[in-house]
């Protein structure tokens, strides 16, 4: 072998591709591996299926924070997939604003997006400078409380209706041997527990003092305190919980070993998986059952700038396949999710979308903090809340103290 | 091609002209990347990009704010603890391992396989399994309490006050046996005269290991501190694969804080401020090693 | 450069003694079988040996039982039914996202970056290590010393350069890209392990060949080559398994479609759907350090002496 015959061998590994991707085939990355989102995923693979395309699935596990830097370090890499998933907000923004994203107005025009996308906050936070440059795909809220009738029984307490009842339940059903509140061991669990509790316990006002005006004398304030004395309460309730992901804490909702559990309502996917029935096996308090406000994050889909023509008619093709009333009525169904669209009639939804319908109808939707706080504040929050509710021996002052540090420097 | 070996008065940049030429593959990886890198990421350490490079700088902007966070305190206390037990451990459990193995014991190759094989699986295999064996519902403590003592408690990786021994649980396992290879290499290095003579002296075994061994030894113990500290100061997979930091911001380590900050708070400036503070403590661990190194002998 | 010169003798100094390993141990002889000495040495190596030989052992067991059983208790009881099920679904059946093929394509992904990535490295290093040894110029100990402070980076330091510079040559999420990584990053052990395998090498035969007017390839090939093939094998087993149980390069330089068996392996392990099989777990755990073991067993005494020559790698 001399040189000549190495830069052959070389050569060789560079024509050897490793995915041979069709014109059509379009690669969509998202991090929807539980058994309630896989079966809603399919639902959008199979709907674009039907337009001629291929749904390549690249499904990364072990949640957003997982997949994120995975899509993120692809794009900037100068490999882009055919769509990915973010929840949509500022996660995407610099990218964007790189050019690395592709502009979708044309597709919205067409589809008129702008009268049929409801609330139009959903819009608004996929539009940068005039452009849209994503497709939202549902609504999500956090605000909820799941509750296994059961347990209650069990423990011989009524089934609560709000947080406060929840609380005061809470010695009998770790008497019963019940954990009273599941809360897996990843970060953004616990953050969402506590602006969930910050809405519910806090209200509207103070939700948009702290997050829309990042005003450092609210986060300090006494209504803050109370919060954070209600996420001690919450910490008291979850200990020894010892999961890691949301649903393996669902699960434990599911199968009566926990009673509840505060999380989005993408939990109920997991209840319909497991055949459990709404107001029968369990019940669901939007709220926390204390107010009627709900936050609409979601997820949404954006589009790499692509060289290959083809591929990007694919990507118009599956943001259309994206908003059609029919693939947005199969895919919230599975998913447990709202739909985006105003103009549908969702007539098999259960007792807790139908809740989660109404709050939004009254236009009680409020933008949620993915969209309000940029990803290193909410990573900050993050590692604060995790660290909060995973040790018993970090007080609330202490906690709001650099809670009110993380929101003056926030962004 | 080989002709310029030859040439006569060669010009300098000609001289063994092939043999440049075939070293280009490693000096662009040298100078491109193990350089090129180092330095492009201390420098951009000073700015404050966000998800992609920027360079707008903000001085120690990054620094001040990594040693306000708290997590990254945590992580840095958590890589002291690990970093100073795993050293302690296994350099004395490789030790003690490789002196038994030293006793012309039967089935040496035997014992030497089972000690060694844990270093072929990667962390990531190693942290599910021990993630599995620390399970307090199935694992260790579910068969004690099973067993009739229904109090004990052995949850190491859900304590956040014992999490980090957790983890070095299984990195001693996965590591020991390569220190214990280095260290009986070592021993065997040890000339047998050394042994007669302290056994014609009468002095016990312990002591001669203690006080003649070790001391010559010294070498493979600091050559194997150095492999040991270097390895340490990467821990990630273990960390992730295990407990992925938690719980809560209990076992993380400043490897995952970098990757995070860099990826998912998307914040390149604040990981690269990170890991800049990793390549000097990489410094601090190898420049005094050199030092001694060099100071302790002559040079060659 | 201090410390370089001392590393490498501390590497040379390993491979010297490394082939002691096998020659034979010292220490004082053993005496009677039963005495009260050998039960404590034997029973230290014993229960040593039991303590590394577990976590192997509840995998084992754990594979072959079924989830009921898993539930019901003790992870060191030997299965009452074995069933070789939760093999068949790690290998074929587990899920990430939509893809429901298991680990099997991982591990096609693995052998493919595998390959190419093991052949392209050791010829990159092999004649690095022997121009370094035989052809020095100026500036290529300067190179080397680079290259061995290199090995002690922290990976994350050099993720984002490496990032780009892939990015700019077109390469990055190709196999290419991964295995110019794996060439970089394997490096620095690889090219000193050649190099003092061949400094170590009679000075006479190069001097001899070159005295017949062969050149530099010629050298390489004719007396070089033939006379390094354990070296080859060493740093063969070392990328090998080093390559096979890489993550995080994984991870970030591939797409989910090529992912390897290790990244694939961690995937399948978070992707609950339900309850956590973990007999599915242990099952795919033990497939993905299937290849590494098996040539950990197969080579044995090689290992041995790959590791302590090229521990530095860390």
């Amino acid at each position: 072998m001399n040189f000549r015959a190495m830069a052959a061998v070389l050569a060789a590994t560079v024509v050897l591709p490793l995915g041979v991707a069709q014109a059509t085939d379009l690669e969509v990355t998202h991090w929807w591996t539980s058994g309630g989102e896989a079966a809603a995923v399919k639902e959008l693979a199979t709907k674009f299926d039907a337009s001629g395309n291929k749904w390549v699935d690249g499904a990364i596990a072990g949640g957003g924070s997982t997949a994120r830097p995975i899509m993120i370090s692809r794009i900037t890499g100068g490999d882009p997939m055919g769509a990915t998933q973010f929840n949509h907000g500022r996660q995407a923004q610099e990218l964007v604003e790189a050019g690395l994203m592709r502009d979708l107005t044309a597709v919205a025009e067409k589809g008129n997006w702008k009268e049929v996308i409801k609330p139009s906050s959903l819009l608004d936070s996929c539009t940068i400078d005039g452009k849209i440059y994503c497709v939202p795909v549902n609504i999500h809220s956090w605000q909820w409380l799941w509750l296994n009738n059961e347990a209650f029984e069990k423990a011989g307490v009524p089934v609560p209706k709000d947080w406060n009842e929840f609380v005061a339940a809470g010695p009998k059903l770790k008497e019963a041997g019940i954990h009273p509140l599941a809360l897996g061991g990843q970060a953004w669990q616990a953050n969402g527990l506590f602006d969930t509790l910050l809405l519910a316990l806090g209200g509207k006002e103070l939700h948009e003092a702290v997050y829309v005006k990042k005003d450092a004398e609210a986060a300090a304030g006494p209504e803050v305190a109370k919060v954070f004395e209600a996420a001690a309460q919450a910490r008291e309730l979850s200990m020894g919980t010892n999961v890691q992901d949301w649903n393996q804490a669902t699960n434990m909702v599911i199968t009566g070993k926990a009673a509840g559990q505060v999380m989005g309502d993408w939990a109920q996917g997991e209840f319909q998986i497991a055949g459990k029935v709404a107001g029968k096996d369990y019940s669901c308090l939007p709220g926390l059952g204390v107010s009627q406000y709900i936050t609409t994050g979601g997820d949404a889909f954006y589009f790499p700038v692509l060289k290959n023509e083809e591929a990007s008619k694919a990507q118009d093709a599956l943001a259309e396949v994206l908003v059609a009333p029919e693939t947005q009525v199969a895919f919230n169904l599975k998913k447990g999710s709202l739909p985006i669209r105003g103009d549908i009639d969702l007539g098999t939804a259960n007792d807790c979308m139908k809740k989660g319908l109404e709050i939004v109808a009254k236009g009680n939707a409020l933008t949620s903090t993915d969209q309000l706080l940029s990803p290193d504040s909410q990573s900050q929050k993050q590692d604060l809340m995790t660290e909060f509710f995973s040790s018993a021996s970090m007080t609330p002052e202490a906690a709001q103290k650099r809670f009110v540090e993380i929101i003056s420097s926030a962004d | 091609m080989t002709a310029h070996a030859h040439a006569k008065r060669p010009n300098q940049l000609f001289r063994n002209l092939t043999a440049k030429i075939a070293s280009i593959p490693m000096i662009l990886i040298a100078l491109g990347i193990f350089l090129g890198g180092s330095i492009w990421t201390v420098v951009y350490s000073f700015t404050s990009s966000r998800l992609l490079p920027r360079a707008t700088f903000v001085g120690f902007d990054q620094f001040e704010r990594l040693w306000a966070s708290s997590r990254w305190i945590i992580s840095i206390q958590n890589l002291a603890i690990y970093g100073i037990l795993s050293l302690i451990f296994s350099m004395v459990i490789g030790f003690v391992l490789a002196a038994l193995m030293d006793q012309k014991i039967r089935f040496e190759n035997a014992f030497r396989t089972i000690f060694l094989y844990p270093f072929a699986l990667s962390f990531i295999v190693t942290g599910l399994v021990w993630q599995w064996i620390l399970n307090p519902e199935f694992g260790i403590q579910g068969i004690v309490r099973s067993l009739g003592w229904t109090s004990f408690t052995f949850d190491p990786l859900y304590n956040a006050d014992i999490v980090i021994y957790g983890i070095l649980i299984a990195g001693l396992w996965q590591g020991t046996g390569l220190v214990m290879c280095l260290m009986l290499a070592g021993l065997r290095g040890i000339d047998e005269d050394i042994w007669k003579a302290a056994r014609v002296d009468g002095i016990p075994m312990w002591r001669t290991y203690l006080f003649i061994v070790i001391p010559m030894m010294r070498p493979v113990f600091i050559t194997t501190l150095v492999i040991i500290a270097s390895g340490i100061v990467k821990v990630y997979d273990l960390v992730v694969a295990q407990t992925s930091g938690g719980p809560g911001t209990a076992s993380e380590v400043p490897a995952k804080y970098v990757y995070d900050y860099m990826f998912q708070a998307q914040n390149l400036g604040q990981g690269f401020a990170a890991s800049t503070m990793m390549l000097l403590t990489v410094a601090i661990i190898i420049i005094p090693w050199a030092y001694l190194e060099f100071g302790g002998k002559k040079r060659g | 450069m201090a410390n370089i010169s001392t590393l490498n003798t501390a590497a040379a100094g390993f491979d010297a003694v490394s082939d002691q390993v096998a020659t034979g141990p010292r220490g004082r002889k053993p005496r009677r079988t039963f005495s009260p000495r050998n039960i404590m040495l034997y029973g230290t190596l014993i229960v040593a040996a039991l303590y590394y030989l577990l976590p192997l052992y509840v995998m084992v067991v754990t594979s072959l039982k079924g989830m009921p059983e898993v539930r019901m208790g003790n992870i060191f009881s030997p299965p009452m039914e074995i069933t070789f099920e939760p093999w068949v679904k790690a290998w074929a059946e587990a899920c990430t996202g939509l893809n429901c093929d298991g680990l099997s394509r991982g591990f096609w992904n693995s052998v493919r970056i595998l390959i190419p990535s093991v052949v392209v490295s050791i010829a990159v290093a092999s004649v690095s290590g022997y121009a370094l040894a035989n052809w020095r110029f100026k500036g290529s100990e300067l190179f080397f010393s680079i290259l061995i402070i290199g090995a002690f980076i922290p990976y994350q330091v050099m993720l984002y350069p490496v990032v780009i510079a892939l990015r700019e040559i077109g390469v990055y999420g190709t196999l290419t890209g991964l295995v110019i990584v794996h060439t970089i990053f394997g490096m620095p052990i690889l090219t000193l392990l050649f190099r003092n395998y061949f400094a170590s090498l009679p000075v006479e035969l190069f001097k001899a060949a070159r005295i017949d007017g062969a050149g530099f390839w010629q050298i390489y090939f004719r007396i070089m080559l033939p006379m390094a093939l354990p070296i080859f094998v060493v740093a063969m087993i070392l990328q090998v398994t080093g390559i096979w149980n890489d993550f995080l390069f994984g991870v970030v330089f591939t797409r989910p479609d090529v992912y390897p068996m290790t990244v694939q392996l961690n995937n399948i392990v978070n992707s609950v759907q339900g309850v956590k099989e973990y007999n599915v777990n242990m099952a795919a755990t033990l497939l993905t350090g299937a290849v590494p073991l098996i040539v950990y067993f197969v080579s044995g005494r090689l290992f041995v002496r790959g590791i302590a020559a090229g521990a530095v790698k860390g």
